[in-house]
């Protein structure tokens, strides 16, 4: 049925926006490649466990911005502002609990995104670097935990990042320098703990978002890898439209169209 | 690409000088709002309000006239090389010079941030002599347990302990042993391994306000809670994984009253109480060896 011209009228008021947004940066279609791209027809839930880790991560980056609104990082008004934040603010205890315990959720969902990634070959060839990205990604990831469990200022976390920083204080030659530098100090004063805040909330999230953003851009561009058990022979079948491959990029594994494998 | 090739794009205004105009009619009038000047303001406002008008009018030219004719083609551009972009000396100098100023501000605006960030912390962080109280608070051959604020204006991040012993006098001056609660390990507290008698507990004040709290006690050594270090009563390790004698405080006695001085590390102590031999070295991190073979792997301690 040909649309009447008053629906073709509405039609193309209500895009309007979206083609004017597309002609300026051409983001609909960037968007479009990133969601709509083809994948193997036998992935299976284990590949959304790096999705799901990214949600983790969204999840303490919005609750800790919110947190960062009511929380002091001084040493005489810390562990107040926290009992504040848990018992006087609005929701406050259910946002500092999802932060708090979104904290293990994110290091635990990296461990076994990196265990299927390992368990399913993935990070062979031409994944390497991004294995490597996903290293860096789990040290910083690691590191935020170390300097967000100072900042509840308590008696656990006092004595825990003691601990925790004389732990680096006992690595060969550098590890006296590397405690000093994390301290602010020689010891642990009023100086640590905005030094631990600045680290946690500035620092490490900047790293990470930009670690994402290479992690995705890589997994974008080699595409997601078959599991081991999959009938697709990975790197035979090209997808029609797509160009054979340079030198450069012979031998990549790409997923041909569901149902074209080569058995 | 040349204008009217293109259907579908939106034809653009030509360029204008005239809002320059107007956004200097507009900051003068401002200016004059602040600073109470009228004629400023009127002047300001006058530049705007020609400025706008004579910028309206040139915008809205297109719907009131034809079009102009496009301008004539630029002057033929040198032809480049096949395949590749031809290259002058100019373009590698300018490149270079961009990439070079770009280096320059990148290290002007990023290495005094790294400055600030890495090297307060290795600079010599003095503090005063720390009073706790007079020698008569401390009995002979007894352990005090000395709780005090290191650093009073850092508050309470800033409190220590300390285990004190009055040893008796030494070729006529008074003898005593500080050792400090913190585990060599990893920098726990350490607590006494023995009797404490609160009820025996005493608040010295000191000249400055503050309170030192004495709480004498009878250890047979000292004890870390957190990974099963021991010492004896000189802080020499008996057992665990701490790898030195426990660290020692400094002191100095004026006026009857006992002064803690700088912490320093204690490699061991042979024999024990005003007698001791301290084998004493620059103060160094908890777990760091200080002696033996192990100590070429701290060779420098950042400490001033």
């Amino acid at each position: 049925m040909p649309k009447s011209a008053r629906r073709q009228q509405i039609e193309k008021a209500a895009l309007y926006p979206l083609d004017w947004l597309e002609e300026r940066s051409g983001l609909i279609g960037g968007v479009k490649y990133f969601l709509f791209r083809k994948v193997p027809g036998d992935t299976n839930w284990f590949h959304t466990l790096g999705s799901a880790t990214l949600t983790a991560f969204l999840v303490q980056l919005i609750t800790g911005v919110i947190l960062a609104m009511y929380y002091k990082p001084d040493p005489d008004k810390a562990y107040e502002s926290i009992q504040h934040i848990t018992n006087d603010v609005t929701l406050g205890w259910l946002l500092r609990g999802m932060h708090r315990w979104g904290a293990s959720v994110f290091i635990i969902l990296m461990f076994f995104h990196m265990a299927r990634v390992f368990l399913f070959g993935a990070y062979k060839y031409p994944r390497e670097l991004n294995w490597i990205v996903g290293v860096l990604l789990l040290i910083t990831g690691m590191f935020e935990g170390f300097t967000g469990y100072l900042l509840p200022w308590d008696q656990t976390s006092y004595w825990a990042t003691v601990v925790g920083i004389n732990i680096n204080g006992t690595a060969p030659i550098l590890g006296p320098w590397i405690s000093n530098v994390l301290r602010g100090g020689a010891e642990i004063g009023p100086e640590t703990l905005a030094r631990f805040y600045s680290i946690h909330m500035l620092v490490l999230p900047g790293a990470i978002m930009g670690l994402i953003g290479l992690h995705l851009y890589l997994v974008i561009r080699l595409g997601v890898s078959s599991p081991p058990w999959s009938k697709e022979a990975a790197g035979v079948e090209w997808i029609e439209d797509e160009p054979e491959p340079g030198p450069a990029r012979q031998g990549l594994v790409q997923p041909g169209p569901r149902g074209t494998g080569s058995a | 690409m040349e204008p009217g090739q293109d259907p579908h794009k939106p034809e653009l205004p030509r360029p204008t000088v005239w809002p320059i105009g107007f956004a200097i009619g507009v900051a003068c009038l401002l200016v004059g709002l602040v600073v109470r000047s009228w004629p400023a303001v009127g002047i300001g406002g006058a530049i705007a309000v020609v400025f706008g008008f004579l910028w309206v009018r040139d915008l809205t030219a297109g719907a009131r006239h034809e079009p102009e004719a496009a301008p004539a083609p630029a002057e033929a551009q040198p032809p480049a090389a096949p395949g590749e972009p031809a290259r002058f000396p100019r373009s590698k100098l300018l490149e270079a010079s961009t990439l070079g100023l770009g280096a320059v501000i990148g290290g002007v605006v990023t290495v005094p941030p790294l400055f600030v960030a890495l090297i307060p912390p290795f600079l010599k962080q003095s503090r005063d002599e720390v009073d706790l109280g007079p020698v008569e608070a401390y009995p002979e051959g007894e352990f005090v347990v000395t709780t005090f604020l290191e650093r009073p204006e850092h508050g309470e991040v800033s409190r220590r302990t300390a285990f004190v012993r009055y040893n008796g006098l030494l070729e006529g001056e008074p003898s005593f042993t500080i050792i400090s609660n913190r585990c060599v390990h990893l920098g726990c507290p350490t607590q006494p391994n023995g009797p404490l008698f609160d009820e025996r507990q005493e608040t010295v004040k000191t000249k400055n306000g503050q309170q030192v709290t004495l709480i004498p006690s009878q250890p047979a050594g000292f004890g870390c809670p957190c990974h099963g270090g021991a010492y004896d009563t000189e802080g020499n390790r008996t057992a665990g994984p701490p790898v030195r004698a426990m660290d020692r405080y400094e002191f100095a006695i004026r006026n009857g009253r006992l002064l803690l001085g700088d912490a320093y590390s204690v490699s061991q102590v042979d024999g024990a109480g005003a007698n001791a031999k301290i084998h004493k070295y620059k103060i160094a991190d908890p777990g760091n060896h200080v002696d033996g073979w192990e100590q070429i792997f701290y060779p420098i301690q950042p400490q001033p």
